[in-house]
């Protein structure tokens, strides 16, 4: 995982989160996993700034994506800039 | 067809292969990790967490478990077949009513150990397949549940033993708990469902209430269940000739 993370960046690309409104129920998970770059809204629902993710944080990125019980959260890569 | 994979047959006045203790083994402990999953399952659903065990570490846990159970119910399922004792084909063990020995009995076996593979298969796929297609195989873990149970008394040569007599009964409280916590929540907004649902633990209960006495728990069920004769004719002449082993042979 953190190799194709790797390659990605020398591309040139990086990776963004998003979250899908419509099927976000809030659950949460995805801010009890990744909370330097989710964070939650007084009802619960996470708000995620558009920065990239981190390589160091990549893998966790994808756990969240995964674990996500509505598929809701995605996990995208831009190319350069 | 009934044809088995290298049969192992009773050593002579030995007792029976150790492919029997691990099937017998296998099975209860996939009946323990079966309720388990359920069990997370539901607290995984109902969003139940503490600080300490956030709900990634609950679902997880639900995840992991799940696919141990499937890892014991293969193991039970190929050494059922291997001890040769009860003649179970491979086919048998997956194609439902397929038997010869214990048709019924083994097919509730064969139905729940498909509708494990359906969930774990749809479950591994869930990023790639539609969200309410994953969801829809999901509910069939209601289904799988307490087929398996049904098929441990009626196929279980142990049935009548204390111990996993007990050990079933906790797991139908646990997983009574588990139905109850899923669906009184839910009761206001879906009455129908949930009702259906505490209706569904409530008669299987008092079914299993009526069912066993005079079922798996009386001393003819080896018969009734569907047993070959010549097995019962074996089981009695083992009995006397293997006496104190403990073995749990099913006996006429």
């Amino acid at each position: 995982m953190s190799a194709r993370a790797g390659t990605g960046l020398r591309r040139g690309g990086s990776h963004h989160l998003r979250v899908n409104p419509i099927d976000c129920v809030a659950h949460g998970m995805c801010h009890e996993l990744l909370p330097e770059q989710i964070a939650l809204d007084e009802w619960g629902y996470p708000v995620i700034g558009d920065d990239p993710v981190p390589p160091g944080l990549l893998a966790l990125a994808r756990q969240a994506v995964q674990t996500c019980p509505t598929r809701a959260l995605l996990l995208e890569r831009r190319r350069t800039e | 067809m009934t044809v088995t994979l290298s049969p192992t047959p009773l050593a002579l006045g030995g007792g029976p292969s150790t492919y029997w203790y691990l099937t017998r083994s296998t099975g209860a402990v996939a009946l323990i990790l079966l309720t388990a999953s359920v069990a997370l399952g539901v607290a995984d659903v109902q969003r139940w967490s503490t600080p300490k065990w956030p709900r990634f570490v609950v679902d997880g846990l639900h995840r992991q478990v799940s696919l141990l159970a499937v890892v014991f119910v293969v193991l039970h399922v190929v050494t059922s077949v291997l001890d040769g004792y009860a003649p179970i084909s491979i086919t048998a063990a997956v194609i439902p009513f397929a038997s010869s020995y214990r048709p019924f009995w083994l097919g509730l076996g064969a139905v729940s150990f498909d509708l494990m593979l359906a969930l774990a298969i749809t479950s591994m796929l869930r990023t790639r397949i539609s969200h309410r297609a994953w969801r829809t195989t999901h509910w069939l873990a209601y289904a799988c549940w307490p087929i398996a149970l049904l098929h441990s008394f009626g196929t279980g040569s142990d049935a009548r033993n204390a111990w996993l007599l007990w050990l079933s009964i906790a797991c139908v409280g646990v997983l009574a708990a588990a139905v109850m916590a899923r669906a009184l929540p839910d009761f206001a907004l879906h009455r129908r469902s949930s009702g259906a649902a505490l209706g569904a633990v409530f008669g299987f209960a008092v079914f299993l209430a009526a069912w066993l006495p005079g079922g798996p728990l009386a001393k003819n069920w080896a018969k009734q269940a569907g047993t070959p004769t010549s097995l019962l004719g074996h089981a009695s002449s083992l009995r006397t000739s293997a006496a104190g082993a403990g073995s749990g042979r099913p006996q006429p």
